[in-house]
């Protein structure tokens, strides 16, 4: 098996997150596919380190991960602060600005 | 190229990485949702650890399915388990489009990965007995400005989250010292309410207390039971009345064999057909 498999699946993983983005309502979930394209990114970042034998490469990924940790903290305040002005999760309904 | 135990292992978790993925597109509970993420995270994990990275497979598992995944389904909680979406589009086209996009985008980057050489790859073969290591070697020599940054990122991230769920107390606390003085000015009742039974003959829940004059009290009866019409007339007890009469102290309920018990029709209860030894037993 080529390494290359590990980017196929990486590819795969960062469209259904990217895909989730786009059609998804609830915020929660449009987070989720986030974090599924940052894992996806992750792997790639990991497969290639391997292939290049440099170590760097797995530093940029446990970088990615505290930045994603920073990311979800405060992006689901931002979710749970909506919720409780508002009373609502979905990312159509954050129409404040409009008209 | 791999072992091909490395291989067995990839084409077993892949696919279903990919269907578990699909769960978070096509899920409609958002808690369906999260534990399919769970899964490709853990699996992810697995792969990390197979991509020779054991450090990062090891803080994939904390970091990712222990604590972020866990604060996703601590929101879900918040916000409530059953917050499905909305089928109503306000832009429009808009899934449509996002298919297309999606699909587009899978088939870009597929064929572009698919025209792209990769040469065979070198692996860590060097590196892999002495990970953690290795790494801690690259990020606290080449890569600490970085660090430095994360660190003050995360302490950021945690004051923006502890500032914006902040809400101001628009009322003043209610302390016990409050409600008592308010039980005061208003001249309702100070003590707690008498308990159901105290001085009746039993001590069910639905036999009220018996003041000091032997007449039943109302409010030593739940309020529900009340309502519902379940209370029972407060048992009197014959002795007592005679003793009393005779001006004469009554002794303690338990030391009495009570007369009544057995032809009351309370008494009806499986409880009390069974054993008829003694009262004491029976209060129990």
């Amino acid at each position: 098996m080529e390494y290359s498999n590990y980017l196929y699946l990486a590819v795969l993983l960062f469209c259904v997150g990217a895909a989730t983005v786009l059609l998804r309502r609830n915020a929660i979930i449009v987070f989720m596919g986030i974090e599924l394209m940052l894992n996806a990114a992750n792997l790639a970042f990991v497969t290639f380190s391997r292939m290049h034998g440099d170590i760097t490469g797995q530093v940029v990924a446990f970088f990615v991960m505290t930045v994603a940790a920073a990311e979800v903290v405060v992006g689901l305040a931002i979710i749970v602060s909506i919720y409780r002005s508002r009373r609502t999760v979905s990312v159509d309904d954050v129409s404040l600005l409009k008209n | 190229m791999t072992s091909p135990a490395e291989a067995v292992l990839f084409w077993c978790l892949a696919p279903l990485m990919v269907l578990a993925s699909l769960g978070l597109l096509f899920a409609r509970k958002a808690v369906h949702a999260t534990m399919s993420v769970v899964f490709v995270m853990i699996c992810l994990a697995v792969l990390y650890i197979a991509n020779e990275a054991p450090f990062l497979g090891i803080a994939q598992v904390v970091v990712y399915t222990g604590a972020i995944m866990m604060l996703f389904l601590f929101v879900i909680m918040l916000v409530g388990v059953d917050a499905s979406d909305s089928l109503v589009e306000t832009i429009r086209g808009q899934r449509y489009l996002g298919w297309m996009i999606g699909v587009g985008l899978t088939i870009v980057l597929l064929t572009f990965l698919a025209r792209v050489s990769f040469d065979q790859g070198i692996g860590h073969s060097a590196t892999v007995d002495q990970n953690p290591t290795a790494i801690a070697r690259t990020l606290l020599g080449n890569y600490v400005f970085p660090l430095e940054l994360v660190g003050i990122l995360l302490v950021t991230a945690a004051l923006a989250a502890l500032t914006m769920t902040h809400q101001r107390r628009l009322h003043p606390r209610v302390s016990q010292k409050d409600l008592a003085d308010a039980r005061v000015a208003h001249g309702r009742r100070l003590t707690p309410l008498p308990s159901p039974g105290v001085f009746a003959g039993r001590n069910a829940m639905d036999v009220p207390a018996l003041d000091p004059d032997g007449n039943p009290v109302e409010s030593s009866v739940s309020r529900v039971l009340r309502a519902r019409g379940q209370d029972q007339v407060a048992f009197v007890d014959p002795d007592i009345v005679q003793l009393t009469e005779a001006g004469e102290s009554a002794p303690a309920t338990w030391n009495r064999v009570n007369a009544n018990t057995e032809s009351a029709p309370e008494a009806a209860a499986p409880n009390d057909s069974v054993d008829k030894s003694t009262p004491e037993e029976q209060e129990k």
